[in-house]
């Protein structure tokens, strides 16, 4: 099999990008709706997407400040669903690792769940990709949601503040929180996870803001690697 | 601006810090690990930060919604699970959006209520 060069592997990443315009757009447009009913203004709700470009994080740190929790939970909660990012470093690293240092650093900045699902399976299947086309490859995914992702919060942000309040933009959070989660609840593991974290969340709702949510995602991380562990075991 | 209760400085520190924090995540492994892996375990606890963290966070918002004084509401609930089914369903987020939307607004002009 012929190698693939740097720039057609950018063009293959592009393609493969395309699908996601109808996430990203209205995700990121809700974004910009619903931080500007908030009262952020244009260049914080856009610091705030382009400098985090974390679409869960940036909702779940936003719904904090929306119950008026102390900066430390607002960081904890964002950082704490941004967890998952680490773990997506850490797979990446047999494919990317020895890239030059500031591609490595660039790709992290644009390291999210789409570019590295994406990427992932392109790099576990093709053996033969040299780590520029792999680098390629990668930024070719991450650049367009990345620039559709900023766009659509620019237009949410301006269109947002002539959205009437009655429409029930209350609840566009908790929705978007669920949305997200629906197509999560694919295995064993992960439904048990889930309820623990409902559980937990409700039980320790008398907790200070914050402190009760941090306890039940620790009880549900764990509950869901050992529901994972025990399962894997009976499988064999 | 300030907003929320925030002032300007303190939303803007909650950013950047959000900002260092998530980049720092991204980067950690792959710009210190080099060739080596991390301990199974590790990586299993990791998978499972984002079903850990947001039905814990969101339940409490669909059983006593703010709009309505925190006093459970059938509209809201209903609008949650139609989101949820539709999710699960579909794997499609934007459908689930789509589905919640649809029966909070429906319901909102059909009952004339918040």
């Amino acid at each position: 099999m012929t190698q693939i060069t740097p720039p057609k592997a950018f063009r293959q990443g592009l393609r493969r990008s395309l699908p996601f315009v109808v996430i990203v757009v209205p995700f990121g447009t809700l974004f910009g709706v619903v931080a500007s009913e908030a009262g952020f203004d244009l260049v914080q709700t856009m610091g705030f997407t382009a400098l985090v470009i974390a679409g869960a994080a940036q909702f779940a740190s936003l719904q904090m400040m929306q119950d008026h929790a102390p900066i430390l939970m607002v960081l904890l909660a964002g950082l704490a669903v941004n967890m998952r990012m680490a773990m997506y470093s850490a797979s990446l690293v047999p494919y990317l690792g020895k890239a030059p240092f500031w591609q490595r650093a660039l790709a992290a900045y644009v390291l999210f769940d789409q570019s590295y699902a994406v990427s992932l399976e392109r790099f576990e299947h093709e053996h033969e990709m040299t780590i520029p086309a792999r680098m390629s490859f990668f930024m070719g995914v991450a650049v367009p949601i990345s620039i559709l992702w900023c766009g659509a919060t620019a237009f949410g942000a301006l269109v947002g503040s002539v959205i009437p309040s009655s429409m029930g933009l209350d609840f566009a959070l908790p929705i978007t929180f669920i949305a997200l989660i629906g197509p999560m609840l694919k295995s064993l593991p992960h439904v048990t996870a889930a309820v623990v974290s409902v559980a937990g969340a409700l039980a320790l709702g008398w907790m200070p803001s914050g402190v009760g949510l941090l306890i039940a995602a620790g009880l549900a991380m764990l509950t869901g690697a050992l529901v994972e562990q025990w399962s894997s075991k009976w499988a064999h | 601006m300030g907003a929320l209760g925030y002032s300007t400085a303190e939303i803007w520190l909650i950013i950047v810090l959000l900002a260092v924090g998530t980049f720092a995540l991204r980067f950690s492994f792959l710009a210190i690990l080099g060739d080596r892996t991390l301990p199974p375990f590790l990586l299993r606890l990791l998978r499972y930060t984002p079903v850990a963290v947001i039905p814990g966070m969101v339940a409490p918002l669909v059983l006593w919604p703010a709009a309505t004084g925190g006093e459970t509401d059938p509209l809201r609930l209903a609008a949650a699970a139609a989101s949820l089914l539709v999710g699960v369903a579909t794997r499609n987020v934007v459908w689930a959006i789509l589905a919640g939307a649809v029966v909070l607004v429906g319901g909102i002009w059909a009952t004339g209520s918040l």
